[in-house]
């Protein structure tokens, strides 16, 4: 086994999942006025070690690409390059007995319990599929069910193993979804947006559970959000994703109390905060690039308040900031001569 | 900023149920409100809280199976009174847009597709500005654009060139195209992210400032509410449950639902600590809980809760002055003794006295 090249931003022993390089492109037609052969820049080169346990978070806004990342984590689409390492060991069979080998490792629970659950199936069924699936029902397979409707707080469980999905809230909808993950008792849980879609009350419900899962079974998580605030709840480590691109991986505290990107800046401080005194200043207006032209260089330079000539042409490389805190930002690298450091004339454009 | 304004919309026990008789469901009962001129008002809730129902019963943009079963809306302007559950149409579409217009959640689908930005915004003042010609039509509507922050050359495109945040940007213009007394806003920035968001609140806060319209903001997001309203109505179950100056709901929640709402959003400063939220979840509507509705999902639960229904009313160990609270808990009636975390003092009474 090689050493992780790319970032180790956790404290990490061996790391269970590692995406070295991962892009994603997909073609699209009209796009380009019309024309066909665009290409939306969905995900770019992304690195990302996630360890063998605690919670990484995967922070963006829509479109940065944090959702197509997760779903090439799980191996839902296949990246248009680069690879993903479980254990050490590429992952190339795409079918097969590897495939589902990788299935029991690492699952995923989507950003919506009403879609995600079949309507015509009850709890039981959607529970006993992955175990009969994987041949993991080994004993009896209701005690099985029952004790996964434990681990996600749905007791008694008789309660809820004939309830079709229609007779349950969002919340319980989203735990049962939860517990089919878990069926196979996997290493990894990927998980999109799973409290985007529940009502404000019962979410923290649902992040405590994962929390718990974390603590009593050890699971690791992949938590991917929208809402910088609870991954810093949730997460041990958040990585900030803008265009396709992981602009800033850290520590959950570091990188919410001292962001090393200005988009991360940016984020933070267009987050609803009560606690901060009123009036946030207002920032020139533009819009999250287009992704079938991104622009070049940093993507978020025609963004940036601090962006420089350099930011322009060429990619910023990860520098670490202190360790474990990495920022790919031209302002964190050392050397840049004052040509390249020449601000870019910020013009307040009022066009998105 | 708040309070000094006279009183622009009165709502009195509005009750707005869907469906007749026994199949009806109740989904706003009793809900009493007031706006003052100015005044940035937030309505939070939860979804099934009643919240935009009771946003269109008031706009009477209300459609079946939705009825108004009751209750007052006193709008006032510029010397009239008119209630408008009374008002007939023609009365409405007077006052609908130019005293008081509506921006909905999906700018998308509000929207005519098939029709430019210009078009729709021309359209509005050729509707209820007559004594306008083309000309000074479509200057108004590159004013109108400029104002949110869009080039005027924007007028030629149609609603799916523009991004989200433009899109409803082009709302919020066409909402203030007439200088609207009220401006009624549905979720306005659910759908967009949070730099759009923090972007158009700010420009909808300056406007505010220049043009002295008030604000009824309708949001799940409470924590947004408290940086941006004046006054915030919290409602459960079609049931305003406590409403108070919105300082003071933050630093000094006093209803057990508006305490755990608080608490149900992680902050990015201090500790990350664990935080428990509410139990339970939202009722049933069609199956409501006996007396209190929160009484299941309640932790200060007492006997009396299961079997009456507390009125919204002054917390009686509210210091005098202290006018602008109302809530609806028992634990706040006079003699009982609520606990401490929802009887903190409110900060401002603190500064003041």
């Amino acid at each position: 086994m090689t050493a992780p090249a790319g970032l180790d931003a956790t404290v990490s022993e061996s790391p269970l999942l590692e995406a070295r390089g991962l892009t994603k492109h997909f073609p699209v037609r009209g796009a380009t006025n019309g024309r066909r052969g665009g290409i939306v820049h969905a995900v770019d080169d992304v690195s990302l070690v996630v360890p063998s346990a605690g919670i990484t978070a995967i922070v963006g806004e829509s479109g940065s690409g944090k959702s197509t990342l997760a779903r090439m984590l799980a191996r839902l689409i296949k990246p248009t390059s680069g690879e993903l390492l479980l254990d050490g060991q590429t992952c190339t069979a795409a079918l097969g007995g590897a495939r589902r080998e990788y299935a029991r490792a690492i699952q995923l629970v989507l950003q919506d319990p009403f879609s995600s659950l079949n309507p015509v199936h009850d709890v039981r069924y959607h529970l006993a599929r992955p175990l009969k699936v994987h041949k993991l029902a080994s004993g009896s397979l209701d005690e099985a069910i029952d004790g996964l409707l434990g681990r996600v707080s749905l007791t008694p469980a008789a309660n809820f193993t004939g309830k079709y999905p229609h007779e349950l809230s969002g919340g319980q909808r989203q735990r049962v979804a939860i517990a089919r993950a878990l069926a196979v008792a996997p290493r990894l849980l990927l998980a999109d947006e799973p409290v985007s879609m529940l009502d404000v009350s019962i979410r923290l419900g649902v992040l405590n559970l994962l929390a718990d899962l974390r603590e009593k079974d050890g699971l690791a998580i992949v938590y991917v959000t929208h809402d910088i605030a609870s991954a810093r709840y949730l997460a041990d480590v958040v990585a900030v994703m803008y265009a396709g691109r992981v602009v800033e991986i850290g520590p959950a505290a570091a990188v919410t109390s001292e962001p090393a990107h200005p988009y991360t800046e940016l984020l933070l401080s267009a987050a609803p905060d009560p606690g901060r005194a009123r009036s946030v200043p207002a920032r020139a207006r533009t819009a999250p690039p287009n992704l079938v032209t991104p622009p070049p260089g940093c993507r978020f330079h025609p963004r940036c308040p601090h962006a420089m000539r350099v930011c322009t042409s060429g990619v910023p490389e990860m520098t670490q900031i202190s360790p474990g805190h990495h920022s790919a930002c031209w302002l964190h690298v050392n050397g840049l001569d004052t040509q390249q450091r020449t601000p870019l004339v910020s013009k307040p454009g009022k066009e998105a | 900023m708040t309070r000094g304004g006279e009183p622009l919309l009165e709502v009195s026990g509005l009750c707005v149920d869907y469906g007749f008789d026994d199949d009806a469901v109740h989904a706003v009962i009793g809900a009493d409100m007031t706006l003052h001129r100015g005044e940035v008002f937030g309505l939070a809730g939860e979804s099934g809280s009643g919240k935009s129902t009771l946003a269109y019963a008031i706009s009477r943009l209300l459609r079946a199976p939705g009825v108004i079963t009751g209750g007052e809306v006193i709008f006032r302007h510029e010397g009239n009174t008119v209630n408008l559950l009374n008002a007939g149409p023609t009365q409405l579409r007077e006052l609908r847009w130019n005293q008081l217009a509506v921006v909905l959640q999906s700018a998308m689908h509000a929207l005519n597709p098939v029709l430019t930005i210009g078009t729709q915004l021309t359209d509005v003042l050729q509707a209820h500005r007559p004594e306008l010609d083309r000309q000074a039509r479509r200057t108004r509507a590159s004013e109108l654009l400029e104002m949110v922050g869009i080039a005027p050359d924007r007028l030629a495109s149609f609603p799916h060139e523009l991004s989200g945040g433009m899109r409803q940007r082009v709302m919020i213009a066409m909402a203030l195209a007439l200088r609207p007394q009220l401006l009624i806003m549905d979720e306005p920035t659910t759908a967009l992210d949070v730099v759009t968001q923090r972007e158009i609140l700010n420009e909808l806060m300056d406007l505010r400032t220049e043009f002295g319209f008030a604000v009824l903001f309708i949001t799940h997001d409470l924590s947004l509410l408290i940086e941006i309203a004046d006054t915030i109505a919290v409602m459960y179950a079609g049931r305003i449950v406590e409403s108070a100056p919105a300082g003071e709901l933050y630093l000094a929640p006093r209803h057990p639902y508006a305490y755990g709402l608080l608490h149900s959003f992680p902050g990015l400063h201090g500790a990350q600590q664990r935080m428990t939220g509410i139990a339970g979840s939202p009722p049933d509507l069609r199956q409501l809980p006996t007396g209190c509705v929160f009484h299941p999902r309640c932790g200060y639960v007492m006997d009396r809760c299961l079997r009456d229904e507390p009125p919204l009313a002054r917390p009686a160990a509210e210091p005098p002055g202290a006018d602008g609270r109302l809530v609806a808990c028992w634990l706040h009636e006079a003699g009982a003794s609520a606990p401490a975390e929802l009887a903190a003092l409110a900060p401002a009474l603190e500064s003041t006295s």
